[in-house]
């Protein structure tokens, strides 16, 4: 490489110690796009994927065709789940850096997604998670302190000790298994939702990834397949403009918005504000509607931003602005519906605060509940020799061999 | 010398290679500004600029193919997949592409692409980062395979891999990127600084891709291992009193079946220890190969320790993990048979 190089490298607008700067966002206020037909043709929707769909605007109030016209009692319900879950994170995330657990993945300011989402769709529509939709979970019905044991890999642990913390599952909730591999959990809720088809059932499959997993081939073999087949699905592309160190330009979104990325399949996009609950609980509802009528598929884009760091094991501070959250025009979700319920006289600060102390004590209580399970310290543990189980649904000879061998083993100590 | 963990040694042969040759380019998710989850690029972005170490979308499959891409146009890429476990969405691209471009084209085309990737359990990652999938690798045609166990060795390998005309998928054993690890967790963590082979030149050296190293001689048994196992190895065979001879074989594929028959013929009884799953592990052609080549001199058979054949499980990773106890266990095994 004598010569110059000629290669576009894409760069985020800041780096640690410059001034965040978010003007390559591309708003528009509240209330700026029609609602189109639920049966309206794919063609006519393209402006939804380049807009952006919002509902709360700057003065708190909730505005335009999108306006979902939710009662206070129900945005009260709403604002109690993405507060639950940030106290939750909050603990947990406190928990990892104890030594109590061994990773942890918080939702920081994303919670809206989960949240506005999981109000919109019904209880047999099934999800298929990222490991960022913890909200999710709470949502359908997982309690604290099975989550809490999941992390523990304790004796109450749903995954019975074979996974990381975070790779929740729920059966009884129709959430799927949270994968750590990124994008997988896409073609999933493709095939899952082509079973409903098949089946000539109403359920609505949908499915979450970040930025970043949308560069891998799953999320674009889930589009293909969603497209050929109009399969009644929902995919989300939580925009939180990072992905570990690496900006969402690296992930392609330098030019054009995620949402668009299915318009060449004909699989419409909405662009939607995702620190407003409001809004992604409308298109949402408006996507799954669209889908239960035999509409096809929805690519939905939530514009939102990773308040916190990727994981426990990286620090944000070493690729982007400190402060850059705090600079994000979107704001903080939870914020954004508090000062609503305020501005429409159904909240409170007092309230809020008193919630929060009410959460804190509930997942405080929660956290010691879990730790009686089993710990990473203390008992009581798992028996290690179930590890054998649930490879094959019948455990062939040379599993049970090696299970012999351990067993035989534990007794020597 | 310089006294470097496993992580400079395999920072500082890019380094070599790329002031060495402005072919070298590295690339890869978040190895550029942030210099990579684990830090084996961290500072190779300043020095060389972000034309040379290039951050990738997550995409495996797209890092692979593009790396291809660049090696058939005359670059040199070292392309770095996250976490072994994540390599999966890119092995079409290393079965079907990488491989055989040689072959295929009679010789015609090829793309020598390095590919680094941490591998192996004990950090407690769970089963998607924990997986030791190199014996998926070996039984590709085509591609060399190799596992450092040591600073010394990640650099001259590393370097050698870089520049071998042929492609290398290079695992690093992550649980000893910064000291040796003999197995048992409940020790404090040991540096490279008070190892031998935590001594490193800081210039330009190889370690063929060719040799397997005898770590220590010994003449009641040779236990051939890599990795992180070498190490359990020798404390396993301190515990169960025995004067082993270790064997690191380094370069899995092609293998030096020489130094490992020669030892093998001289003791007469093998163990085979790997921290991968058992069936049709590594160590199945390891055994088919040392039989092959040992049959008449073998005074026992052939014993292996690996990880089960499970997924690798968070909360059980020490009882999965073949640590001293089980490769002891196996040593008095292979002693006491024949």
């Amino acid at each position: 490489m004598t010569k110059k190089s000629r290669l576009h490298i894409p760069h985020p607008a800041a780096r640690p110690g410059e001034e965040p700067d978010f003007s390559y966002l591309q708003l528009e206020p509240a209330g700026a796009h029609a609602r189109p037909p639920i049966d309206a043709r794919t063609r006519e929707l393209d402006e939804l994927s380049t807009g952006l769909i919002r509902v709360l605007d700057d003065e708190h109030k909730a505005v335009g065709p999108w306006d979902p016209d939710i009662d206070a009692a129900e945005l009260q319900r709403a604002l109690r789940w993405m507060l639950l879950t940030r106290v939750f994170d909050e603990r947990m995330w406190q928990a990892q850096r104890q030594g109590r657990i061994s990773f942890y993945v918080q939702s920081l300011g994303e919670e809206a997604v989960s949240i506005g989402q999981g109000m919109a769709l019904r209880p047999g529509d099934m999800c298929f998670p990222s490991y960022r939709s913890q909200a999710l979970f709470l949502y359908r019905g997982t309690k604290l302190v099975d989550l809490m044991s999941q992390c523990l890999s304790n004796t109450r642990d749903m995954c019975k000790g074979r996974q990381m913390p975070i790779m929740y599952h729920s059966r009884d909730g129709n959430i799927f298994s949270v994968s750590g591999n990124l994008a997988t959990q896409y073609p999933h809720a493709v095939g899952w939702a082509m079973a409903a088809a098949i089946k000539g059932e109403d359920h609505v499959a949908t499915s979450w990834l970040g930025d970043g997993s949308t560069a891998e081939a799953d999320f674009h073999h889930a589009l293909t397949f969603a497209a050929v087949y109009q399969a009644p699905v929902i995919l989300n592309v939580v925009n939180n403009q990072w992905a570990i160190s690496t900006f969402q330009g690296f992930a392609g979104g330098e030019r054009r918005p995620f949402a668009a990325r299915g318009l060449g399949l004909g699989i419409p996009g909405i662009r939607v504000d995702g620190n407003d609950v409001l809004a992604v609980y409308a298109v949402t509802l408006w996507a799954a509607e669209r889908a239960r009528r035999g509409g096809g598929p929805t690519l939905i884009e939530h514009v939102t931003y990773r308040g916190g760091a990727h994981s426990t094991s990286d620090d944000p501070s070493k690729y982007r602005p400190k402060d850059e959250w705090a600079a994000f025009p979107l704001g903080d979700p939870i914020d954004r519906l508090k000062d609503h319920l305020i501005a429409i006289g159904h909240w409170s600060e007092d309230k809020h605060q008193a919630l929060r102390d009410e959460l804190k004590e509930e997942v405080s209580a929660a956290w010691k509940v879990a730790q009686t399970y089993g710990t990473m310290t203390e008992g009581p543990w798992l028996d290690p020799s179930e590890m054998f189980d649930d490879v094959f649904a019948e455990t062939p000879p040379h599993l049970e061999a090696q299970r012999r061998q351990l067993l035989e083993l534990e007794e020597e100590d | 010398m310089a006294q470097m963990t496993m992580v400079q040694a395999i920072r500082s042969a890019m380094d070599v290679m790329m002031e060495k040759n402005p072919d070298v380019i590295v690339l890869g998710e978040d190895v550029g500004y942030f210099g990579g989850v684990f830090r084996c690029t961290d500072g190779l972005q300043r020095k060389y600029g972000e034309h040379r170490v290039i951050d990738a979308p997550i995409a495996e499959g797209g890092i692979i193919g593009a790396a291809i891409g660049m090696a058939v146009n005359g670059l040199k890429p070292v392309a770095e997949i996250q976490f072994a476990d994540y390599i999966y969405p890119g092995f079409d691209q290393v079965v079907s592409e990488l491989a055989r471009i040689r072959y295929r084209t009679g010789g015609d085309f090829d793309a020598p692409v390095t590919i680094r990737t941490p591998c192996g359990g004990g950090i407690r990652g769970g089963q998607t980062h924990s997986q030791s999938p190199e014996g998926i690798f070996t039984h590709v045609s085509g591609i060399k395979t190799v596992m450092p166990s040591n600073p010394y060795d990640a650099k001259g390998l590393l370097i050698s891999a870089i520049e071998s005309p042929d492609p290398v998928v290079f695992f690093e054993p992550k649980r000893i990127y910064h000291g040796p690890f003999d197995g048992d967790p409940d020790k404090p963590a040991l540096s490279w600084s008070n190892h031998p082979k935590g001594e490193v030149p800081e210039d330009y050296y190889t370690v063929p891709l060719s040799k397997a190293d005898i770590v220590t001689a010994g003449e009641d048994l040779t236990i051939v291992t890599y990795g992180t196992i070498v190490h359990v190895a020798r404390a396993a065979a301190e515990l169960a009193g025995v004067n082993a001879e270790i064997i690191d074989v380094r370069t899995l594929m092609p293998l030096d079946i020489d130094t490992i028959a020669e030892s093998v013929c001289r003791t007469g009884r093998c163990l085979i220890a790997h921290e991968a799953t058992r069936f049709s592990g590594y160590g199945a052609e390891l055994t088919a190969s040392i039989q092959e080549a040992c049959f008449y001199y073998l005074e026992a058979p052939i014993e292996r320790v690996t990880g089960w054949d499970t997924p690798y499980p968070h909360a059980f990773e020490w009882k999965y993990f073949p640590g001293q106890k089980r490769v002891a266990a196996g040593i008095r095994k292979v002693m006491e048979a024949g």
